[in-house]
Order: structure tokens, then C-alpha cells, then sequence
């Protein structure tokens, strides 16, 4: 297929409509904003609906309405955002209504920066709002990658009944790369997707209180709760299947780099540039971040690694915690960080891998 | 092999285009890997602009560079700020026009100067300045094809064919001073 120049935040919209989303409601803020723009611009190309929304609480409302009723719908926003968003996220995980969201993340807490960071990690894969739900969270390190994972997106939330998030960064959504866009679902496919919600969805049922749909983001009596959690405890322990990492130049390593999303791309870089210096130094990247690939660390030698080093764009660093459940005291982890949308540099981690080498001998 | 490039200059002096004109042709054209990342931050009319743009045979890592192979500098501000970041041996741009040359206070560089603002007032048309000084670039280093550079020019002024005859020269003039530094 030919490739296009694309800007990340508008891959990922046209990735969404492709997969047939046709509802997207959101609120402006950088640095996604191409993608509220972009959709505004299509949807009326497909028949889909696009909304700004008067504020981000607003938008992820309507999507939790639009997907109630069984459309594919999708909000994005970038950090501070995402917080405002947290409680319609957490209404649409009780009531296990799939959709969709990205977080291009910035620099935080508060208001923050408005330049890349990755400073959501902890909020992404523990706690996306209140309540104790999960959801898979995804985080793309290039375009290509950014727009085949919101395709893919669509099919898992409709799988499980639940959020997907994808976790990106300023950088992703602002860089432009060349990407193969995947295929264009027709009207029968998106129309067959949303009849097949059919069950449960609010389209429209017979008079039969018993048939009827509900879309219930809680429930009164308690045994009903407790029954939903435990539902949901098992969909989520289902999850380990779906874990996914990319380990590059582990099977000698001695430094083995774990890092996600733009910092493990620049990391990758740096892998390249020390091993040409005869360096023996690899990367674990996870893909899904949530669930996290513990599997990934099993498949490393720990009679040859040394030491890791947590490569993040966020101080405190925050994968490091899921690092170090996975590396379990068994060697020391170091940290690489920066923060405030700064972004990573290759030059740092080099230098940063070449002392902990020298420590060592 | 892999070409780093930072473009930097005025908010307005088309900055962004002359980086999205050159991955956009390297994209459409070749099998090589590009990005093309903008800057951005609270900026505004009057203020700097930058973007960086990477080529490569092989996948990139990060989209921005620490080190540049070349830097393009369209305004003096942008050569104090970003001088420091050619590596050694490196190849730098000047709008000489507003960049004084004797500010370079490095001497391995190679410096490539073009008086791009008054040869575009010269032709009648201040904005065309990135167009030359895309020229001036490509010609010199010839990283791609000028001739695919130059379609895809055409391409994005499609809607715009008055401004086309304009913008050829403006390339040409460029690719002139850039391939007679070469030599």
C-alpha cells in the first residue's frame, strides 16, 4: 500500500474513521488538537458525527451516550484533559461500554507543560478514574505504530466491553512520519458492527421490560455490585493473553533498557549507536503497558544482565514501579530521566549506559 | 545513513513549509525513512520557529536530533540559539541577508550563505525567501532529487497556479547558489 505523510494526531483520526468510528466529541487542547480538527473535517465525509463538546466532561458524556447505543465512538484529549475525562471513563468501564481514547501526554502535574512528556503512566495503567477498573492500554512509539493500534483499538473494546486507551505523547501527535494507512471498513461492515451490539445496546427495544437495555454505570443492591466486579475481575485477568512487548538485542545483554512510547524509539537509537561501539545493551519495550508484559522479563537471562535502566520521559520516574515488580530485587534498575517537555536525549542515555559500564568493571 | 536537519528562523519566514516541502518529497518519492517535527510551544507572530527533519536508510530514533549534520538559519537569533548543535565538520545555512556571517564563531563548519530575504524582495514577493533558500539546500547537498522536490512544490500550490512561475524561479535561484558553492 502507498504510504502518506502524515502528522500523528491526524493519522490517528483517519485510523479511527477507517475502523469505522463515527462518533468523536472532544475539546480543544494541545498538542492534540489536530485530531478534533481533523475529525470535524471527515466525519461528515462517512456520516459520522463529530462534536466539540462545551468542556471535556461534556465530550467523554456523549461518547459514553454515542457508544451506548452502539456506534464506535472515540474521545482524545492530552493530559490535564484526561483528567477532566477521568469520570465519564470510569462511568463507560462500570457499565462496560466499549470506546475508545488517546492521551497525547504532556508535561504535568496540573496544567504542566505543553510540550511531550510522559508523566500519565501512573493514571493510564493503575488508576484511570475511581472505582478500581482496568483497561488495556496501548502506547505507540511511531506513527505507523499509533495509527495500526487505534485500528486494533476499536476491535478490543468491542471484544471486552470496555475502555481502550492509547497512551501517547506530544511527540507522536505533532511529528510527521510516512504511514500505510490500514483498510477502509464499508458502510455494510460498520453497520454489521453496530447491529451485532444489538443484545445490549440502547437502539431501540420491543415493549419487554425483561429485553429491555439498560445501560447501568452502578447498581443498588450490592450482591448485583459485587457480581459486576467479579465479572470484571475475570475479564481483566483474562487480559494476560493481550500483554505485549518487543525485546531488541536482549539475548547478550548486560544493560537491558526498558522503556515504552517515544523514549524506548529514541532508546532503540541509542541501542543501535552502542552496539556498533561493541556495547552489549538491549531494550524491553512494552507495547501494552497495561496489561503489563511481565512474560517479556522471563524471556531475558539474569545470568548475563547486569543492571537495567529505566529510560522515561517523567520525573518521579513511574514504570520503574512495574520494572521493578517484574525485576524483583534480582538486579539493580537505573534511571535515565527527564521531564517538564523536555524530551529524551539519545546523547543522555549513551552517556548514561557507558558510566554504568564503567562502574561495573 | 542518516541526515539530521534543524530549520530555524522568524515565526513567518516559512520555516515550517521549507521542512514539510522537504520530508514531504523525500516521503513521496524514495523508500528512505523521514519525519518532520515542528516545534511548538507558546510562540507566536514575531517569534522563533523551528523544525527539525530526519532522513534515513534505517528506522529513526528520535525525530529530533541532539547533534545536526545541517542547520539552516533564517534570522540571527536562531544562529546564537542553535550554532552549538552542528556537530563537528557540520554544513550551515545562512540567510545572509539578516544573518551576520561574522558571528560564526566556529571555523570547521562549512557555511553556505544566500541573501534569501532581498533576493525574494527582489522578485517581488517577500515570502518566497524559504522557497530559495529550499534550493539552496537541496542543490548544495542534493539529500534528494531536486526535481521531486520541486513536484512536490507544485503539488501543494496546485490550488495556487499564479504563484507558480514565481515560486519555480525562486527554486531555481537557490539551486543556483547552492550548486555554485559546491564547487
Amino acid at each position: 500500500m502507498a504510504r502518506v505523510f502524515m502528522k500523528g494526531s491526524e493519522a490517528v483520526a483517519e485510523a479511527a474513521v477507517r475502523a469505522g468510528c463515527r462518533f468523536f466529541a472532544g475539546y480543544p487542547i494541545t498538542p492534540q488538537n489536530e485530531v478534533p480538527e481533523y475529525f470535524a473535517r471527515r466525519m461528515p465525509e462517512v456520516g459520522g458525527v463529530f462534536v466539540q463538546g462545551e468542556s471535556e466532561v461534556a465530550s467523554v458524556n456523549m461518547v459514553y451516550g454515542a457508544a451506548s447505543a452502539g456506534t464506535r465512538s472515540m474521545t482524545s484529549s492530552s493530559s490535564p484533559g484526561i483528567s477532566l475525562k477521568s469520570e465519564g471513563i470510569s462511568y463507560c468501564a462500570s457499565a462496560r461500554i466499549p470506546m475508545v481514547y488517546c492521551n497525547f501526554q504532556r508535561g504535568g502535574p496540573g496544567v504542566g507543560a505543553i510540550q511531550p512528556a510522559q508523566m500519565d503512566y501512573l493514571q493510564a495503567t493503575k488508576a484511570s478514574g475511581n472505582g478500581g477498573f482496568e483497561m488495556i492500554v496501548l502506547a505507540p512509539s511511531t506513527v505507523q505504530e499509533a495509527v495500526d493500534m487505534t485500528y486494533k483499538a476499536f476491535d478490543l473494546a468491542d471484544r471486552d466491553r470496555n475502555p481502550v486507551l492509547i497512551l501517547a505523547d506530544g511527540v507522536i501527535a505533532t511529528v510527521m512520519e510516512p504511514v500505510e494507512l490500514p483498510e477502509m471498513k464499508s458502510p455494510e461492515e460498520v453497520k454489521a458492527i453496530k447491529d451485532g451490539k444489538k443484545s445490549w445496546a440502547c437502539i431501540g427495544h420491543k415493549i419487554d421490560y425483561k429485553n429491555r437495555a439498560w445501560i447501568e454505570p452502578g447498581q443498588w443492591k450490592t450482591e448485583i455490585q459485587q457480581k459486576c466486579n467479579e465479572e470484571c475481575a475475570a475479564l481483566y485477568e483474562s487480559w494476560k493473553k493481550d500483554a505485549e512487548a518487543e525485546l531488541y538485542q536482549t539475548e547478550d545483554a548486560e544493560i537491558i533498557i526498558t522503556a515504552y512510547g517515544i523514549s524506548a524509539r529514541i532508546a532503540k537509537s541509542a541501542v543501535d549507536i552502542l552496539r556498533k561501539q561493541g556495547v552489549k545493551v538491549g531494550l524491553l519495550r512494552p507495547i501494552t503497558v497495561h496489561p503489563f508484559p511481565f512474560y517479556a522479563f522471563d524471556k531475558i537471562d539474569f545470568d548475563k544482565v547486569k543492571a537495567f535502566l529505566d529510560v522515561e520521559m517523567s520525573i518521579p520516574a513511574q514504570m520503574i514501579q512495574d520494572v521493578d515488580t517484574a525485576v524483583r530485587g534480582r538486579k539493580p534498575i537505573e534511571t535515565c530521566l527527564c521531564s517538564g517537555g523536555n524530551i529524551m536525549s539519545r546523547e543522555a542515555i549513551i552517556e548514561k549506559v557507558l558510566s554504568m559500564k564503567e562502574q561495573e568493571v | 545513513m542518516e541526515t539530521n536537519l534543524c530549520v530555524a528562523g522568524f515565526g513567518g519566514q516559512g520555516v515550517m513549509t521549507l521542512g514539510k516541502f522537504l520530508a514531504t518529497a523525500t516521503c513521496e518519492s524514495t523508500d528512505k525513512n523521514v519525519t518532520f517535527f515542528p516545534s511548538y510551544g507558546a510562540e507566536q507572530r514575531g517569534g522563533t520557529a523551528n523544525c527539525y527533519v530526519v532522513i534515513s536508510d534505517d528506522q529513526i530514533g528520535a525525530p529530533l536530533g541532539d547533534v545536526m549534520d545541517d542547520l539552516i538559519v533564517m534570522n540571527g537569533a536562531s544562529l546564537n540559539k542553535f550554532l552549538k548543535t552542528v556537530k563537528p565538520n557540520g554544513r550551515l545555512f545562512i540567510n545572509s541577508s539578516i544573518v551576520d556571517a561574522s558571528e560564526i564563531d566556529r571555523t570547521d563548519l562549512t557555511v553556505v550563505s544566500a541573501p534569501v530575504t532581498e533576493l525574494a524582495l527582489e522578485m517581488g514577493n517577500a515570502k518566497v525567501l524559504n522557497v530559495i533558500m529550499l534550493g539552496v539546500y537541496v542543490g548544495f547537498t542534493e539529500v534528494i532529487d531536486p526535481e521531486i522536490v520541486w513536484a512536490t512544490v507544485e503539488h501543494k500550490l496546485s490550488k495556487k497556479p499564479k504563484l507558480l512561475p514565481l515560486n519555480r524561479q525562486a527554486f531555481e535561484k537557490g539551486m543556483e547558489i547552492g550548486r555554485a558553492h559546491k564547487k
